[in-house]
């Protein structure tokens, strides 16, 4: 275990079909991302970003490669964890484009059913939710169901429910693509503000242009490979 | 672990309530179906018991007097009542008909009865008993009369002097008690006009009006304007005597049918209600059926309306029993809406029912046990379309 890395990749391939139609999505890919770290995944489309989140997501299968995950191996040639789901449950969150809410729970159910899931007692789940939602400064909205939310306020509940299991890696399918550029800077600097606080690796698939200056470091993505740069950083407030 | 099922029925409450609604009343005619089957039974078995009969007499070769028609001799009695162990006998009558009053008709089962023998009914809810030989009538409260009505049967107007209640025909047409010489005769005999036509053809007749027989034409006059037949004899045996070692004597020497309670049972449910029976249950499958397509297509279209929801489920680690009993207890959800939906109304519009309609307990248990499994069943398909959701699904495009 090396609790020093958040996840890591090293060759990851992947190819969809067989003989003159395999098409190779991702052609050995290297990516690392530390723990508390938010780094920036964009391409255009097609580039195999989304691919390259489903794997990491253990939704599809790698053709070859290695991943590892808060230090461990979970993927070599073959899956080294025997239930993915569990995987996915405890140990990686998920922020999707559109929230995505349950739409018959209130938020803090929504928040509390991945405690939940994974077992813990109603009462411990419901804490961990009250607690999140209050750093995400949405703590007021607690009882609302999703419909009653603004488009900011369920991100932020989405984000929420992706800390809840507190797993070491957070990752976001393009987080801020139906929000205006104040609406995504704020979604910016809770994920930023999120992962130094969880100590989580954040990945965030992204081509809005009003947030790719927030990113200290991007990894590009281009006919499935990746080329990794240094991004401006920029502030994006407290 | 909150129940995922109770809150999408709290959260769409309007559209369960509507569709257990719909799928209630549904449950409701069907229950109601079965309702209508159990009447008709009970009818027949109500019939019986209220006759206070132990065996029916009946022509031979027949299964009269409900099942077929059935025509003895009215002195048949009283042989009879001179068997050992026959405590009465009396003669009945059975004519199903229209009966009057004023301008409107009724059609009832009217019953030819002796007062005082078997065949009278049991007990009245309003009025007196027949207590003259002709013209007064008791009726069940399900013909709509009240005791005073004049009714009008045949050629002769009855005064209705009391009212019975639960005594109806296995066709679930109320009765008529009128006394028996009166009902011989609506049963049996022509009007004047055709007895006049009758008499004049049987003067012609050289073989019946001969002048070398004096007599004859009178005597053969008569004969044709008297009736002497009857339906049926109703038999009350000793306590303790059996009535089956009674009708075999009664088979053996006088040369007719007779059926202890149980066969005649037999014959009235067995056969006489027995297509009545088929009918029902082919109703109740077909409903069945019917029902069961519908919790199919609305749990199947309400899981397809939450597949993104699925897949996200899914993908946050839901295990896929929690989405597939999700998706059962919505549908065993809307099935106990519906019904309670059913038991209510079916409760409710049975008393309305021109014919009894009886809700047993039983049925009603039996009923909510295929609701739940139908219900199960057509979960089936939405929890397959369920399971078949990718979990990538959620994620981009």
């Amino acid at each position: 275990m090396n609790a020093g890395v958040g996840i890591h990749i090293e060759s990851l391939s992947k190819r969809y079909g067989e003989g003159a139609a395999a098409v190779d999505a991702l052609k050995d890919v290297n990516m690392s991302v530390a723990p508390g770290e938010v780094v920036g995944l964009i391409g255009p489309s097609g580039s195999g970003k989304t691919t390259l989140l489903k794997c990491l997501g253990a939704v599809i299968e790698p053709t070859r490669g290695r991943m590892m995950l808060g230090g461990e191996v979970i993927y070599d040639n073959a899956w080294k964890i025997s239930d993915l789901r569990e995987l996915r449950r405890d140990r990686i969150g998920f922020i999707f484009q559109a929230p995505y809410l349950i739409p018959f729970l209130d938020v803090t159910d929504n928040v509390a059913l991945l405690p939940m899931l994974a077992g813990r007692p109603n009462g411990e789940a419901r804490s961990r939710a009250v607690e999140l939602l209050q750093a995400l400064d949405v703590a007021h909205r607690a009882k609302a169901q999703p419909s009653e939310l603004s488009g900011g306020e369920q991100q932020r509940v989405s984000i929420a429910r992706a800390l809840a299991n507190k797993p070491p890696v957070i990752l976001a399918d393009e987080p801020t693509a139906p929000l205006d550029s104040e609406r995504a800077l704020a979604v910016m600097r809770i994920l930023n503000l999120m992962a130094s606080q969880y100590q989580t690796a954040i990945i965030v698939v992204t081509h809005d242009e009003k947030i790719i200056p927030t990113f200290k470091r991007i990894y590009h993505i281009r006919d499935g490979r990746t080329v990794e740069e240094a991004g401006e950083g920029r502030e994006v407030g407290p | 672990m909150i129940s995922l099922a109770g809150r999408d029925i709290l959260h769409s409450w309007g559209k369960f309530a509507l569709t257990g609604l719909g799928l209630g009343l549904l449950i409701g005619v069907t229950l109601t179906m079965a309702g209508v089957y159990r009447g008709m039974v009970d009818d027949a078995k109500v019939l019986l018991k209220n006759s206070g009969a132990d065996l029916w007499v009946v022509q031979k070769d027949t299964q009269g007097p409900y099942a077929e028609s059935s025509s003895i001799r009215d002195d048949v009695y009283r042989g009879i009542l001179g068997m050992p162990g026959v405590v009465q006998a009396a003669n009945v009558t059975y004519l199903t008909m229209q009966v009057r009053k004023g301008d409107t008709e009724v059609r009832a089962m009217v019953v030819g009865f002796v007062p005082g023998g078997p065949g009278e009914p049991g007990y009245l809810v309003a009025g007196r008993r027949v207590t003259r030989g002709h013209y007064e009538a008791v009726a069940d409260v399900n013909t709509g009369f009240a005791v005073g009505d004049r009714l009008r049967i045949r050629r002769h107007d009855y005064t209705v002097v009391g009212l019975t209640r639960r005594m109806v025909s296995s066709g679930g047409d109320p009765m008529v008690f009128i006394p028996l010489k009166d009902a011989q005769e609506a049963q049996f005999l022509k009007d004047n006009d055709a007895i006049v036509s009758e008499r004049a053809r049987t003067a012609l007749n050289p073989s019946l009006n001969r002048p070398g027989v004096p007599g004859l034409l009178e005597a053969i006059d008569a004969s044709q304007t008297s009736n002497r037949n009857v339906n049926a004899v109703l038999v009350r045996v000793a306590e303790g005597r059996s009535p089956e070692a009674v009708a075999q004597i009664i088979r053996r020497w006088k040369h007719l049918q007779a059926y202890t309670r149980a066969q005649m049972e037999e014959i009235l449910v067995a056969k006489l209600i027995a297509t009545a029976a088929r009918q029902i249950a082919m109703f109740l499958a077909i409903l069945a059926i019917v029902s069961a397509a519908i919790v199919a297509f609305i749990i199947y279209t309400m899981t397809l309306g939450k597949i993104r929801e699925i897949a996200v489920l899914k993908l946050i680690g839901t295990r896929n029993r929690t989405i597939a009993s999700m998706i059962l207890q919505q549908a065993l959800g809307l099935g106990l809406i519906g019904f309670l939906v059913g038991k209510i109304s079916a409760t409710v519009w049975a008393p309305a029912f021109p014919k009894y309609v009886l809700l047993e307990t039983g049925d009603t248990a039996r009923g909510f046990l295929i609701v739940m499994m139908v219900c199960a069943f057509a979960s089936t398909l939405a929890i397959r379309a369920a399971l078949k959701v990718d979990p990538a699904t959620a994620i981009g495009g």
